[in-house]
């Protein structure tokens, strides 16, 4: 857990050494509080905003007899691959002079939803129809079960969907740079890169952690004590379909209109770069060069976390208790830092006690491992559940050592799992910028700093190959994300 | 075949003491069923066994080599003891043949053991299908091969049966015994079920609170009860005050004779409702019916004596009329079985409390 400790650690010793009166200087300005408000505005619009669109899309997709349903179950999902830098560069150079809070909110929204759909799509599909049939055997309409029942089965896949929203939100670095608008991780950049400000960044980096901890505070606190929404046994079955009847065709209309919004625009946009983009000479190998760095780095970047996740996974799931609730919160804690203020401590790091690590490939996949651990356990605690002790006791009871019993029963039971939280944290690694952008060894590029390059001087044609393959790339693991939450299954299991 | 000694086996969960002092002994070759209500410590019993728990104090012996105790603890895979399940726990990721011969080395899986035990319980051909084309009786046999297949020295059952439904209950019950004998092995059946454990079980351990209240064959067990609860817990029982003396004891419903070595005095007669016999019209002793539950095999009869005692019959194909309302003349068929009086009625006793209800 050092890992998620770092950064934290940095914080506290760097922005101590500035002393109480620059700290104060910089914290009571009317600035900060401007920047303080903006950020969670743009959060608290932009959960919402999800919220609404995440439930809506995965209620149509499992619910309703809508038509192509798995189509877009996929096209709800795909947003996730689209970082949030290509959207917000899509919309500049698609609409002149975009920029303020209302575009980075609905470019944020666009691009964050699937955070909430994936989750709320896979607890509808598990939640027990029993429960509404009762409520509606009581004599309540179908709306007031969706309201009085079904919202709340789904309520943790809700809250867990909108806390990743929110802390996404407060982190961003991308789209409310690329869209001017300014908030507490841009203002951070600014500070560091422009003005080589540290105490600035730093105060400011602080109370963006303030923040957060709130926000993790808010959430644990409302999470109803003792609440457990388990299916009590019986067998699997699906919901009934919900008659969509004349209302299909406005259903169908919003969601193709939020496909198109979220993926359309990026991808005609790109496209249009994209032709007036190939003829620049040696651009392929270059772009190809960028690949290949973008892949190995978020490949060793996933392997890192996974190695470093498994551990606490299995001891969220297998042994849950304060100390592995205080270590699930830290890893939160970490996970909701803007790239800007990992990259900051990690070079910190590398430079006082790891020095060989300095201006290495290691360096940045830890930087990633700090970012992306929560994701992985998450996953990880999923899997282990898949394999229950009970399977692991009567494996042992029928002469199987522990090693042979890992092999044999809990390690093909829980890979997939795995597999799916490593393709997660792969996927966004990919579109990681902030953190990269600080901690690439000099001269190593990779899509999202070229991307970022690129756009930084106006040149929206050479973006545009980078914003491509790293969307085509990232498309990948979110499909096996979808595929996972059995989305795509065949009805008549 | 191999004997299983349990000698003062205590286990503690922090404050709570599971198992406090185990005394018991698996005979080789037989089904041992233990039972008891829930919460009793049967399933700490069988995780003890098994090897998933340790000991805080006493000692489990196999064929007289010790691999439990308080300092000593053989690992669930070196004790050759096979569980089955409540839920059957099928490895859902390997066939129906791979679960089978999850046990067995790489040399007998080739061999026709998994076949062998699929045919004795009733699943021959089976072996290519997953465990979720399965039926939950189907899992629960495939659960029993495989832990048959390996020849372990005991196969414990947590409670196999008692997720299935009652018609499907009784048929495996009777095939997964006769594949223990068939197999020659050793059995511990856990269940909360007394119609289970007196059916498939060659003895029976009453297990209450951590401690062995009686350890007998079936019908020992439910005609000479060691206590009103064991007595009250493995059946149905109607409990009387009564006097003894020489051997029969003089009850509301007459004169009973006493099985065993009677004591004199006060005591309390435990008369089973199959004991109790109704003739139209008034007798010696006469009752009054209150209820008639109908049950297809036989009937509950609901009766109050002129005294206000309640008691049950079970009367068993009789076509005889027996009105709500209708005075009957009772007598008690065979011996009953005496305790020193305690006083009050047994808390487990299902049949007074429904009847004065």
């Amino acid at each position: 857990m050092a890992v998620a400790l770092l950064p934290l650690v940095y914080l506290a010793v760097r922005t101590a050494e500035a002393g109480a009166d620059r700290i104060a200087a910089e914290l009571w300005t009317e600035r900060v509080g401007l920047l303080a408000l903006r950020s969670l505005g743009l959060a608290a619009v932009v959960t919402v905003a999800c919220v609404l669109l995440g439930v809506g899309a995965a209620f149509l997709v499992t619910r309703t007899d809508l038509p192509a349903r798995r189509v877009f179950a996929v096209l709800a999902a795909l947003p996730l691959a689209v970082p949030t830098y290509i959207a917000g560069f899509a919309w500049v150079s698609t609409v002149d002079r975009l920029a303020g809070f209302w575009p980075a909110a609905l470019v944020l929204t666009l691009c964050s939803y699937p955070y909430v759909f994936l989750p709320v799509a896979a607890a509808l599909r598990g939640a027990d129809p029993a429960q509404e049939e009762v409520s509606r055997s009581l004599g309540r309409g179908g709306w007031q079960t969706f309201t009085a029942v079904t919202l709340r089965q789904i309520r943790p896949a809700t809250a867990a969907g909108a806390l990743l929203v929110a802390l996404y939100v407060l982190s961003d670095f991308g789209a409310v740079s690329i869209l001017r608008a300014d908030t507490f991780t841009r203002a951070i950049f600014v500070a560091f890169d422009l003005g080589f400000d540290r105490t600035g960044a730093l105060v400011l980096s602080s109370v963006l952690v303030a923040l957060t901890v709130l926000l993790l505070a808010g959430e644990t606190a409302s999470r109803r004590r003792g609440a457990r929404y388990a299916r009590l046994g019986g067998a699997r079955r699906n919901a009934p379909r919900l008659r969509l009847g004349a209302a299909r065709w406005p259903a169908l209309a919003a969601l193709a209109g939020v496909a198109a919004l979220a993926l359309g625009l990026p991808a005609v946009s790109l496209a249009r770069r994209l032709a007036a983009g190939v003829s620049r000479p040696g651009a392929l190998a270059e772009v190809l060069t960028a690949a290949g760095n973008s892949l190995s780095i978020s490949l060793a970047g996933a392997a890192l976390t996974m190695l470093l996740a498994l551990p606490l996974g299995l001891l969220t799931a297998r042994a849950p208790g304060p100390l592995a609730t205080v270590l699930d919160r830290l890893a939160y804690l970490a996970h909701a830092l803007p790239g800007v203020v990992i990259g900051l401590s990690l070079i910190f790091f590398g430079i006082t006690v790891a020095y060989p690590l300095y201006q290495t490939r290691w360096l940045l996949a830890l930087a990633y491992a700090t970012l992306f651990l929560p994701l992985a356990v998450g996953a990880v605690a999923g899997a282990a559940a898949q394999s229950p002790p009970a399977l692991e006791e009567v494996a042992r009871s029928l002469g199987r050592g522990p090693l042979a019993v890992l092999r044999t029963v809990t390690l093909p039971l829980t890979l997939p799992g795995i597999g799916a939280g490593a393709a997660l944290v792969f996927l966004t690694g990919m579109k990681e910028l902030p953190a990269t952008l600080l901690l690439r060894p000099t001269g190593t590029d990779t899509l999202a700093t070229e991307l970022w390059t690129a756009t930084a001087v106006g040149a929206y044609a050479a973006a545009a190959p980078y914003a491509a393959l790293l969307v085509a790339i990232s498309a990948l693991p979110t499909w096996l994300l979808v595929a996972r939450g059995g989305l795509l299954d065949k009805e008549d299991r | 075949m191999s004997e299983v000694v349990l000698t003062g086996v205590v286990k503690r969960y922090g404050p709570v003491t599971a198992l406090a002092g185990v005394d018991l002994t698996v005979p080789s070759g037989e089904l041992t069923a233990v039972l008891g209500p829930s919460g009793c410590g049967k399933t700490t019993l069988l995780r003890c066994l098994a090897g998933f728990e340790r000991l805080d104090a006493g000692e489990i012996r196999i064929d007289g080599v010790p691999v439990a105790g308080a300092d000593r603890h053989r690992p669930a895979h070196r004790r050759r003891i096979a569980v089955v399940p409540q839920e059957g726990a099928l490895f859902p990721h390997l066939s129906v043949a791979a679960n089978v011969g999850y046990g067995l080395d790489r040399a007998a899986r080739r061999g026709d053991r998994v076949e062998e035990v699929l045919t004795l319980v009733g699943l021959a051909g089976y072996g290519d299908r997953m465990p979720h084309q399965l039926s939950g009786g189907q899992q629960q046999r495939v659960a029993v091969a495989r832990a048959l297949a390996p020849r372990p020295s005991v196969v414990l059952l947590d409670e196999p049966f008692s997720a299935l439904d009652a018609g499907l209950r009784a048929g495996l019950r009777h095939d997964v015994r006769e594949a223990l004998r068939a197999d020659g092995a050793t059995g511990v059946l856990v269940t909360h079920d007394q119609g289970e454990a007196l059916s498939v079980a060659d003895r029976v351990v009453v297990l209450r609170a951590g401690r062995v209240v009686q350890c007998a064959d079936p019908t020992t067990v439910y005609r000479e009860p060691a206590d009103e609860w064991v007595a009250g817990f493995v059946g149905d029982a109607v409990l009387l005050p009564a006097v003894a003396e020489g051997g029969a004891a003089r009850t509301v419903l007459g004169s009973v004779p006493l099985a065993g070595a009677a004591p004199s005095g006060p005591v309390t007669v435990l008369v089973r409702p199959e004991q109790v016999r109704l003739t139209p019209g008034p007798g010696a002793v006469t009752a009054t019916v209150l209820r008639h539950d109908f049950h297809g095999h036989d009937a509950l009869v609901g009766l109050r004596l002129a005294d206000g005692t309640l008691v049950t019959a079970r009367v068993l194909d009789d076509p005889t009329p027996m009105p709500v309302g209708a005075a009957v003349s009772v007598t008690v068929h065979g011996t009953a079985r005496a305790f020193p009086a305690t006083g009050g009625a047994t808390p487990s006793d299902p049949l007074r409390q429904t009847a004065a209800a």
